[in-house]
């Protein structure tokens, strides 16, 4: 590695205007500048984040119907069946008029937003597998548990357009405390 | 019976000593610190539990061979193999997933040994080729811009100590029932270190804030990428990229080769393993600031970005689980944090908080960093109830376990910093106890 691609071009030119006079190291630290420019365009598969309004959200669609299949395959076994006696680690249907109370805080009576679910399962489900399913699959899984809660119908299919317009069952049950640092 | 005979020889000895007693049931001054060796060898009528050893020296046997030689890199005695994390074990449903605790209860000064700093994580710890990783700074900013470590280990460097806390440490202490727990078990979420690396308001500007910005949304490299959100003037404010932890790159369970690290606030949200920072108008609410780390109240909402430690202290020794093996003068000794500044007073009572006295704060207490604290307890075979109360550069106190879950829904477990207490019984044994 040439030392030139330590010394940022801002710290060249900075030194080059100072001959003679008494800049200090720290002011040519100061101007270390190594970043590399990327575009947002490169980044598009890699970033994995969608926010509340939909943003990152990819094209593609999926049904509760279709998420059944993909749901027995790669989730039940930890996190159990839909039903009146679910249980699984953690438990992910709960009657979404329900109030929360313990570990029964979940999808139906507690998360806010459609959107954390895609964006959970998609980067970090299944646990064994992170990241192995496709934008296709997450639609139809994140389906199914939002239809097995009975927040929207199975055999709605989600998109990047519609899933952003779930109103959660308790989207209003938080205390934004962000402005206390 | 041995406690009672040794009482009264401990009052009749003790009868010409100069103690000066500070709070109720043995608190004493805290010049007696200084002279407790001398006082527990002598003057203060000890009475060890094993007899004197055979008072003959001999010289030992390793003083009569070449020990063996230096090594690349260190490794503690075996003799001090008892200095370990309380480690979970594995967990099926989520592989990787769980918390090591560190031994607070062993450990002496503000920090922690690299190899025993609690770690906590979601998804395992990956195995990250320095080379290959990238830190990327995208989103509301004028030029996304793409790190390597070594570009980052090439910025100015910045050290700072700080502790770092889960926010569900010391929740086992909201439970109904007082687990008989040490102080590992119930605190050891909390580590305190000399941290390293490159401002993120540095790179910031570098990219360019554009209008609008006003949240950070950081992912890590592991399994999950587990992400939170920051708001941009905490980011602007002390935020950091951690490259060193102890002088030495970031142990692997700490993010190697890179982790953000926010001072002060909720461990959870110093990502590990830093791989993205986009910013954003608005949080992420990822799982782990939603259905995760938000704080259940009793009408049924929950508080969301509840990001500083509150002030809290705990008395590390004697602790939880541990004996007093001596009737005589004891060090008591803790750690006491806060979130919100540096710590201003710690005040101990051996009356389970009918009295209390000020303990003495060891060094320069910093902010958002550990401070030791230590107040000599003359224990006479009695019962006792150990408490510490902090308080903080901003004023604030610790609060009392029942003040805490007044506040919250009976199953919240995050942000617990209500007072510790331990019992202590006439035969010296100390448990966790809800007073």
């Amino acid at each position: 590695m040439s030392m030139l691609k330590h010394v940022g071009v801002k710290a060249l030119l900075a030194s080059a205007l100072v001959v003679g006079s008494t800049m200090t190291v720290l002011e040519a630290q100061d101007n270390v500048q190594l970043g590399q420019p990327v575009t947002e365009q490169a980044l598009q598969e890699w970033d994995l984040i969608v926010l509340p309004d939909g943003t990152g959200l990819p094209e593609a669609k999926g049904s509760g119907v279709q998420g059944k299949v993909v749901y027995e395959q790669q989730c039940a076994a930890c996190h159990g069946s839909p039903g009146p006696l679910a249980a699984g680690a953690p438990v992910l249907f709960v009657d979404p008029t329900s109030e929360g109370s313990g570990a029964l805080r979940t999808v139906g009576n507690y998360w806010p937003y459609a959107s954390t679910l895609f964006d959970y399962v998609r980067r970090a489900m299944p646990a064994t597998a992170p990241k192995s399913l496709s934008d296709e699959e997450v639609y139809q899984v994140v389906a199914y548990v939002l239809a097995m809660n009975g927040i929207i119908a199975q055999d709605l299919e989600l998109n990047n357009i519609n899933l952003p317009q779930i109103e959660m069952p308790n989207r209003d049950g938080f205390v934004d405390r962000s402005h206390i640092q | 019976m041995w406690v009672r005979a040794a009482m009264s020889d401990f009052q009749k000895d003790n009868k010409n000593n100069d103690l000066e007693h500070v709070a109720g049931n043995g608190l004493l001054n805290r010049r007696h610190l200084l002279g407790l060796g001398l006082i527990g060898a002598g003057s203060l009528a000890v009475k060890p539990l094993f007899a004197a050893e055979d008072s003959t020296m001999s010289i030992p046997q390793w003083s009569k061979v070449p020990g063996r030689g230096p090594s690349e890199y260190g490794s503690p005695s075996p003799f001090a193999s008892d200095f370990k994390r309380l480690a979970g074990g594995p967990n099926p449903a989520l592989p990787g997933g769980g918390a090591s605790r560190s031994p607070l209860h062993l450990l002496q000064g503000t920090i922690t040994p690299n190899s025993l700093h609690f770690e906590r994580h979601h998804a395992g710890i990956p195995a990250i080729d320095p080379e290959q990783h990238r830190l990327v700074i995208h989103g509301l900013v004028r030029q996304p811009l793409s790190f390597s470590y070594e570009d980052l280990l090439a910025y100015p460097q910045h050290s700072r100590v700080y502790f770092l806390e889960c926010s569900g440490n010391s929740g086992a202490n909201t439970g109904a029932v007082a687990g008989d727990s040490s102080a590992a078990a119930l605190h050891g979420l909390v580590s305190g270190a000399q941290w390293s690396g490159v401002q993120l308001s540095t790179l910031l500007e570098e990219a360019g804030i554009a209008d609008g910005a006003t949240w950070i949304t950081a992912t890590g490299a592991d399994g999950a990428s587990m992400g939170r959100s920051v708001p941009l003037n905490k980011a602007l404010k002390d935020v950091f990229i951690g490259l060193y932890q102890n002088g030495e790159p970031i142990r692997p369970e700490q993010g190697y080769p890179m982790r953000l690290f926010v001072p002060g606030w909720e461990g959870n949200v110093s990502v590990k393993w830093l791989s993205q920072i986009k910013l954003t108008d608005a949080p992420a609410n990822f799982k782990d600031e939603t259905s995760r780390y938000t704080d259940f109240l009793a009408d049924g909402k929950a508080l969301q970005f509840t990001y500083p430690m509150g002030v809290k202290s705990v008395i590390t020794s004697p602790s939880g689980q541990m004996a007093l093996r001596r009737i005589g003068v004891h060090e008591l000794t803790g750690l006491a944090w806060s979130g919100s500044g540096a710590i201003s007073r710690v005040e101990v009572s051996a009356d389970g908080g009918r009295t209390w006295a000020d303990a003495l704060l060891e060094g320069e207490s910093q902010a958002l960093a550990l401070t030791r604290f230590r107040l000599p307890w003359l224990w006479e075979g009695g019962p006792a109830v150990l408490q510490s109360r902090a308080t903080d550069s901003a004023g604030n106190v610790q609060p009392t376990r029942a003040a805490v879950l007044a506040l919250y829904d009976a199953a919240n477990r995050y942000h617990f910093n209500g007072i510790q207490s331990w019992d202590v019984s006439a035969q010296g044994v100390i448990k966790n106890v809800y007073a």
